[in-house]
């Protein structure tokens, strides 16, 4: 699995980055950076407002 | 411009940076603040209540920052039975609702005009650390990456803060300890300006509350949030438009904002060596009313009065720094701490519980009371109910 950001959902919040509990998201402005070492635990997904955060089988 | 050396740098430039760094450098502290955004107050994270008192301590009030005045507030148990106070309030977000946008800038200017240095579209991204203390930042700006050095890092970095745990200081919120929110700004002149109002209920938003805040000229501040560990993906988007649906269906949408409020129980280990946390970072916000813009200048104005003694001593050690952190809980963990337990127990009560409370009281008329009191009313007259809080009101 793979931790994907749609970019035209994201609400740029930072909430996600708040829940993550391996520091791999990182929030610039309206940017959303996944970073190496996320182990696919799905708190961000959950956690997102908007429901921009998603596990899928490939990178989108 | 920017030097390579300063007493203080302060990351972020929301009112716990802002106050931070406006104390420091009226110590005379060479003061740096940076904030990662390109506009600081934008966008807005926030339902923007506060109370009176807590701005006039920090800032002069000004109407362009000051969208409504509110008298009282209104609290609407799941059937809908009404609970309403009016007047100031010790600890409620209650009285001003504000313009973040213009307020931060405000704070912000206020820190500039004491002296600060101010770094706009600069983040930070990592600490210098020699022999396990802090002792500067890694910054970039503009595409340039460069490192400035201090005798203490401020980290009031919000909600998504990594200072500290760049520092390993662990302050990753767990699902049960935020709420994720959701916020609509709304025109509908049928929206009461003079009251904010609270609605609670599992079919409206589990685990939290949803507000109606007044934001003058037939606007308010429509929102909720919704305890973590009871969300899914995009819940709280979902539960705004019904209760937009239900409550204002005449509203039109001028804004939609999202943001994450820590709920957590108030925690030690917000300084280290060479470090403190200030506001979200620190997780100061109320874990019961969710406001956090009070208690992150009240503590910005106490790290700033520390960490300037300490600095001037010539000593920024964990210990020394540690008085900040005792007279934030002094002045106001207590508070949060009976906080955090009121609200584990009120998200543990069914819908017809929180009715029963509501009945309760209903017939109380408050007036210029303080949230405490009505607390107090709650355990008197639920004792059963509420048998877990005895001790603590």
């Amino acid at each position: 699995m793979v931790l994907n950001v749609n970019r035209y959902v994201c609400g740029y919040c930072g909430a996600c980055v708040a829940v993550c509990p391996h520091c791999v998201l990182e929030l610039v402005e309206t940017w959303l950076e996944i970073g190496s070492g996320c182990t696919e635990c799905g708190t961000c997904v959950k956690i997102c407002p908007v429901g921009a955060l998603s596990l899928d089988e490939v990178k989108a | 411009m920017i030097d390579t050396e300063y007493d203080v740098v302060v990351v972020g430039a929301g009112p716990g940076g802002s106050i931070t760094a406006k104390n420091c450098a009226e110590r005379g502290m060479k003061t740096l603040m940076v904030e990662k955004r390109q506009m600081i107050g934008d966008p807005v994270r926030c339902a923007e209540g506060i109370a009176k008192h807590t701005v006039k301590k920090h800032i002069e009030p000004n109407p362009r920052w000051i969208c409504a005045e509110a008298k009282g507030f209104r609290i609407f148990s799941p059937s809908g039975i009404k609970v309403e106070m009016v007047g100031e309030f010790e600890s409620g977000e209650v009285g001003y609702v504000l313009d973040r946008k213009l307020f931060d800038r405000a704070l912000a200017h206020e820190a500039a005009r004491s002296g600060a240095t101010i770094l706009v579209k600069t983040r930070a991204t990592g600490l210098l650390i020699e022999d396990g203390k802090v002792c500067g930042v890694e910054l970039e700006h503009l595409g340039k990456k460069f490192c400035v050095r201090a005798k203490v890092v401020v980290g009031a970095d919000g909600v998504e803060s990594k200072v500290g745990r760049w520092a390993g200081m662990n302050t990753s919120l767990k699902p049960k300890d935020i709420e994720t929110c959701a916020q609509a700004l709304v025109y509908d002149p049928s929206t009461d300006q003079e009251f904010c109002e609270f609605y609670l209920g599992r079919e409206i938003a589990p685990g939290g509350y949803a507000w109606i805040f007044p934001k003058g000229e037939g606007c308010a501040n429509v929102g909720l949030g919704i305890l973590g560990s009871f969300s899914d993906a995009g819940a709280p988007f979902n539960y705004l438009n019904n209760f937009l649906k239900k409550y204002l269906p005449n509203a039109k949408i001028l804004e939609i904002i999202v943001g994450g409020v820590p709920v957590s129980k108030p925690t030690d280990g917000i300084v280290g060596e060479g470090i403190v946390l200030v506001g979200d970072a620190a997780r100061q916000s109320d874990p019961l009313t969710g406001g956090g813009i009070g208690n992150a200048m009240e503590a910005g104005a106490i790290a700033g009065e520390v960490v300037s003694e300490a600095i001037s001593e010539g000593d920024t050690s964990a210990e020394r720094l540690r008085e900040y952190e005792e007279r934030w809980f002094k002045e106001m963990g207590k508070r949060l701490m009976r906080n955090w337990l009121v609200k584990e127990h009120i998200i543990s009560l069914s819908d017809e519980e929180l009715d029963k409370l509501a009945k309760s009281i209903a017939d109380v008329k408050f007036k210029g009371l303080q949230l405490y009191e009505l607390l107090k009313h709650l355990v008197r007259r639920n004792p059963k109910l509420l048998w877990k809080l005895k001790g603590y009101i």
